[in-house]
C-alpha cells in the first residue's frame, strides 16, 4: 500500500486532486482511497488530503501520519514542520514552485524531492491558477503509479468537456517538465 | 456498477434507485452532499422525486412524515444539531409507526460546536422508536440503504442509517451501486397500511390516555424488538441476490479460540482490522461490529461474545456522568450470562479525533486490567488543554 499527503490551501482543490487520483488508480485497476483531513475548510486555511493506493481493498479509515509521498500545493506550507512530518525513510516530495522556476531541494533529498511551477502552468493551460491538475501530471510521470490516460479519462468524468480538456492539458504540459519513473522505485517498493 | 464514489454521492445514488416520492432536507454538514447529490440527480432527470425545500430539520422531518403517511415513499438525511431539532418529530414518527429512511452523517454535537465525526447525535434519540444500523463503509452504507427501504415498509417502523460523517461521507472508494433493475427486484412499490384518505378518515397520533397509552408503548417495544427478524431477512435476501451481506445484527471477524474481544459501531472496525494483522498478529482476537444497535440485539450479542474472556467496547460517544453508551447496554445484555466476559469500557474518536492503529493495543491492554474497566477515554492527550476560563 502507497500511502501520499496533499497539503495546500483552502480552495486550491486538494481535496478534487485526491479523489481525482484516487479514481485514476481505480480505472487503471486498482484500490483507491481518498479523504480530506478533518480540520478548517476555510479558503486559505492549510489542509491536507490523503490517497491511499492497493492492490487489494485498504479498510483502515485513519489519517496517514507516515505518508511515502507528499505533494505541497503551496510552496509557503514549506515553512510548516506539519507538511513534511512523518515522511517515511526515503520518501518523495513533489512541491509547486508556483511561478518560481524550482525551489531546490533541500539537504539530503537528491532526486527524492520534484519542483515544478505547477500554478504558471495552470495559468497557462488551465487559465486559473489551481496547481492540482499539474502536479497530479507531474505525480504520474514521475511514479508511473498509473497512465496518464487514467488521470485524463478521471478528469473527463468528472468535468465539463471543456474544462476537462484544458486540465488535461495542464497534466501533458507538467508531466513532460519531471524526469520519467524517477520515483518508480517508491511505487514498487509498495508492491504496485 | 463497481466504481469509485464519495460515499455522499454513492448514498444519493442509491437514494434514487430506491425510487423516494418525496425527499425533505434542510443542509448540515456533513450530510449536505447527500441531499445535494439527490437535487442533482432529480434536477438532472436522472430521478423522478419531489425534493421540498425546508427552513429547518424540524420541518424537513415534519415533511418527509406527511408525505409517508399521504402514500409516498419518502427519505431525509441529517447529523448532529439537525438530529436534536428533529427530535420531537422523530418520537412522532416511530410513534405513529410511520414507515421513513433517514441517513445520520454522525457528527458530533455542541457544545463546544464541533462539525466532525462521532455518534452523539444517534445516540441522542436511541430510544425514539427508531430501527438504528451502523454502516462500516461506504458498500454496507449502500447497501443497508436500499435494505432500509424494505425494512421500514415491512415493519412500519422508521429507520435510520448511520453512516459516519466525512470518514464515510467523504470517503471516495470503490463501491458497487446496485443497479436499478437488482433494487426493483428487492424492494417493491410503497405501501403503508394507513394512508390517509378523506374517503375513509382517520386520525394519525392522536391523544391517548392513561388507559391505553401503556399498551401502545409496549407495543412499540415489543416491535421494533421483532423488527430484528426483519433486518436479518433483508439482509439475507440482498445477499441471495447480490452476493454480499450488510452486516446483519452484529459481525464478527477473528478465530473462535480468541479470550479477547473487541466491539464498535460504525467505519473504526476497518481499521482494527488492520491493525489486529499487522500490530497484533499473533494475538488471537475477536472484531466486532454491531450494525443493528436499535433494537439492542442482546440474544445475538451473547453468542457473539462466546467464549470471550474480557470484551473492549469502543465508542464514539459518551454519557456524561454515566460513561460509555454502548458499554453500559452491553453490560446490560450480557448481565445474568453464564462465563459472560468482562466488560471494559473505551471512548476515542470524539470530535473528529483521528482513531490510528496503534488504538488497539491500547484496548488490549485494558483487558489486563485487575478490574473491569468501567470507562477509559482512551485518547485523552496527555497535556490537556488549559481549563476553559482558567486563567480569568
Amino acid at each position: 500500500m502507497l500511502e501520499i499527503r496533499i497539503h495546500g490551501r483552502g480552495g486550491q482543490g486538494n481535496v478534487v486532486a485526491a479523489y481525482l487520483l484516487a479514481a485514476a488508480v481505480v480505472d487503471a485497476g486498482l484500490y483507491g482511497q481518498a479523504f480530506p483531513a478533518f480540520g478548517a475548510e476555510r479558503r486559505g486555511a492549510p489542509v491536507a488530503a490523503f490517497v491511499r493506493v492497493a492492490r487489494d481493498t485498504v479498510r483502515r479509515r485513519c489519517q496517514i501520519d507516515r505518508p511515502h509521498i507528499v505533494v505541497v500545493q503551496d510552496p509557503t506550507l514549506l515553512k510548516s514542520p506539519a507538511t513534511l512530518a512523518g515522511l517515511e525513510e526515503g520518501g518523495c516530495v513533489l512541491v509547486n514552485s508556483a511561478r518560481a522556476e524550482a525551489i531546490p531541494a533541500p539537504a539530503g533529498y537528491g532526486a527524492r524531492w520534484a519542483s515544478l511551477p505547477a500554478t504558471r502552468i495552470a495559468e497557462e493551460t488551465v487559465g486559473r491558477p489551481m496547481p492540482n491538475s499539474a502536479l497530479l501530471g507531474a505525480l504520474l510521470a514521475l511514479t508511473g503509479l498509473c497512465p496518464l490516460a487514467a488521470l485524463e479519462q478521471a478528469l473527463e468524468e468528472r468535468f465539463p468537456p471543456d474544462t476537462a480538456a484544458r486540465n488535461k492539458r495542464a497534466v501533458r504540459a507538467a508531466a513532460e517538465r519531471v524526469p520519467e519513473h524517477a520515483w518508480r522505485r517508491v511505487v514498487d517498493a509498495r508492491g504496485l | 456498477m463497481r466504481a469509485a464514489f464519495e460515499g455522499s454521492q454513492a448514498i444519493a445514488r442509491a437514494v434514487a434507485r430506491c425510487r423516494p416520492q418525496v425527499v425533505a432536507a434542510y443542509p448540515i454538514t456533513p450530510q449536505t452532499h447527500i441531499v445535494e447529490g439527490i437535487a442533482k440527480l432529480v434536477a438532472d432527470g436522472e430521478a423522478d422525486c419531489e425534493v421540498v425545500s425546508v427552513e429547518s430539520e424540524f420541518a424537513a422531518a415534519s415533511v418527509v412524515l406527511g408525505a409517508a403517511v399521504a402514500g409516498s415513499r419518502a427519505y431525509t438525511a441529517t447529523a448532529s444539531q439537525g438530529v436534536l431539532l428533529m427530535a420531537e418529530v422523530l418520537y412522532n414518527i416511530a410513534g405513529m409507526r410511520v414507515p421513513l429512511v433517514l441517513t445520520c452523517a454522525n457528527r458530533a454535537v455542541s457544545a463546544p460546536i464541533n462539525i466532525w465525526n462521532d455518534h452523539q447525535d444517534a445516540m441522542a434519540v436511541r430510544d425514539a422508536g427508531w430501527i438504528q444500523l451502523f454502516c462500516t463503509d461506504n458498500q454496507e452504507a449502500v447497501d443497508t440503504t436500499i435494505q432500509a427501504f424494505r425494512i421500514t415498509q415491512e415493519t412500519e417502523l422508521p429507520v435510520m442509517v448511520c453512516v459516519d460523517g466525512f470518514i464515510l461521507t467523504h470517503l471516495f472508494e470503490p463501491v458497487d451501486l446496485p443497479s436499478q433493475e437488482q433494487i426493483d427486484m428487492f424492494l417493491p412499490p410503497y405501501r403503508f397500511s394507513r394512508t390517509l384518505d378523506p374517503r375513509r378518515p382517520l386520525t394519525l397520533g392522536t391523544l391517548v390516555g392513561p388507559e391505553h397509552y401503556t399498551e401502545v408503548r409496549a407495543q412499540l417495544h415489543g416491535d421494533l424488538e421483532a423488527a430484528a427478524e426483519a433486518i436479518l431477512k433483508a439482509d439475507a435476501d440482498w445477499a441471495d441476490l447480490v452476493g454480499r451481506r450488510a452486516g446483519g445484527l452484529i459481525k464478527s471477524d477473528g478465530p473462535h479460540t480468541a479470550r479477547i474481544g473487541v466491539l464498535t459501531l460504525g467505519s473504526v472496525y476497518g481499521t482494527l482490522q488492520e491493525a489486529a494483522r499487522e500490530l497484533v498478529p499473533d494475538t488471537p482476537l475477536r472484531l466486532m461490529a454491531l450494525r443493528c444497535f436499535r433494537p439492542f440485539p442482546a440474544e445475538a450479542l451473547r453468542a457473539a461474545v462466546d467464549g470471550l474472556t474480557d470484551l473492549v467496547v469502543l465508542e464514539r460517544a459518551i454519557g456524561p456522568g454515566m460513561g460509555g453508551i454502548l458499554a453500559t447496554e452491553v453490560r446490560a445484555a450480557l448481565a445474568g450470562l453464564r462465563d459472560a466476559p468482562r466488560v471494559h469500557g473505551a471512548v476515542a474518536g470524539l470530535g473528529g479525533r483521528d482513531i490510528p492503529l496503534d488504538i488497539l493495543p491500547r484496548l488490549l491492554a485494558l483487558a489486563d486490567a485487575a478490574e473491569p474497566v468501567r470507562c477509559s477515554v482512551i485518547d485523552l492527550q496527555k497535556t490537556p488543554p488549559a481549563r476553559l476560563g482558567a486563567d480569568r
